[in-house]
């Protein structure tokens, strides 16, 4: 069980969160020039580190609110956690022997 | 000139009152469940920041509340919090009342008010071991220290989604569920409350 902390809600359970994906993949620019292949790339392909990753949450039976969340996917580590509107914190040791 | 209106609403937990009188127990470890249903409940949006954020304050009597958990009351009216910019005004006026006031208070501005009293129904959990049995299926910690009289919190109780609200300190409890998911919840409390009935085991 994860313990996430909604950025407006505190320490919740997993329980009350739903899991929505990588975080940080903007909209095309200008979606009617893609081809297939791009548009397949932007709808299908997601990064799959092994390590910090910034994905999205939704506190479904709270506040109803996406944020994102850095997870490490190596240990299940809740990294930290930030509104939607914020970029993706620099963490210190990301990256690092740990 | 206005025809007279017959109330003929039936309220979502209707056929379990028996079950729920015949659930309570009494005592130390007294805890006892019911329903008090047609609540006025009228969901808020709007820009905590905006003039029509003020004007609704007024309106109301009371500031909103800007942080998870708080309520704010204020004559029939209690707010509680549902997110940044939501709000769940609980009352015990009408609701065509309560909406018609807050809407003219929003005027034109960005925002919603809409009387969603048959949403959710109420169900009211109090007695001495009102919190243990809340406990044995909500992840919240109630303790006293963390969770007051006053506080208000969207959670979950056993799979059900509900607005937890503690009213007072025996404790008393008014869970929130939806409509369709209130069946479930009272026979849930209700199984839940049962233990109490028989000794303290060491």
């Amino acid at each position: 069980m994860l313990l996430i902390t909604c950025p407006w809600c505190g320490p919740r359970d997993e329980t009350e969160y739903h899991y929505g994906g990588q975080a940080h993949v903007p909209y095309p620019e200008t979606p009617a020039d893609l081809t297939d292949g791009q548009w397949a790339e932007y709808v299908f392909y997601r990064d799959n580190p092994k390590g910090p990753f910034a994905e999205r949450w939704v506190h479904s039976t709270g506040c109803r609110r996406w944020f994102n969340v850095l997870r490490d996917t190596a240990t299940h580590e809740v990294l930290t956690s930030y509104r939607i509107d914020e970029p993706r914190p620099e963490l210190p040791h990301a990256g690092g022997n740990r | 000139m206005a025809e007279p209106t017959i109330d003929a609403r039936v309220s979502p937990l209707a056929h379990l009152q028996e079950r729920m009188r015949a659930a309570a127990v009494t005592g130390a470890r007294g805890v006892t469940l019911t329903e008090r249903p047609f609540l006025t409940m009228v969901n808020l949006r709007v820009d905590p920041a905006s003039e029509a954020a003020d004007r609704i304050e007024k309106t109301l009597g009371a500031p909103l509340p800007g942080q998870c958990g708080h309520t704010a009351a204020a004559g029939p009216h209690t707010v509680a919090w549902l997110g940044p910019d939501e709000w769940l005004v609980l009352s015990r006026a009408e609701p065509a009342a309560v909406t018609a006031e807050l809407r003219e208070a929003l005027g034109g501005d960005p925002g919603s008010v809409v009387d969603v009293s048959a949403n959710r129904t109420t169900l009211e959990l109090g007695g001495p071991a009102a919190r243990q049995v809340l406990e044995k299926g909500c992840p919240l910690d109630l303790h006293p220290r963390v969770f007051a009289p006053g506080r208000a919190v969207s959670t979950t109780v056993g799979p059900v989604a509900v607005l937890l609200w503690q009213v007072d300190d025996v404790p008393t409890y008014r869970l929130f569920p939806r409509s369709s998911f209130a069946d479930y919840l009272a026979r849930w409390l209700i199984d839940a409350m049962g233990e109490y009935r028989g000794p303290d085991l060491p």
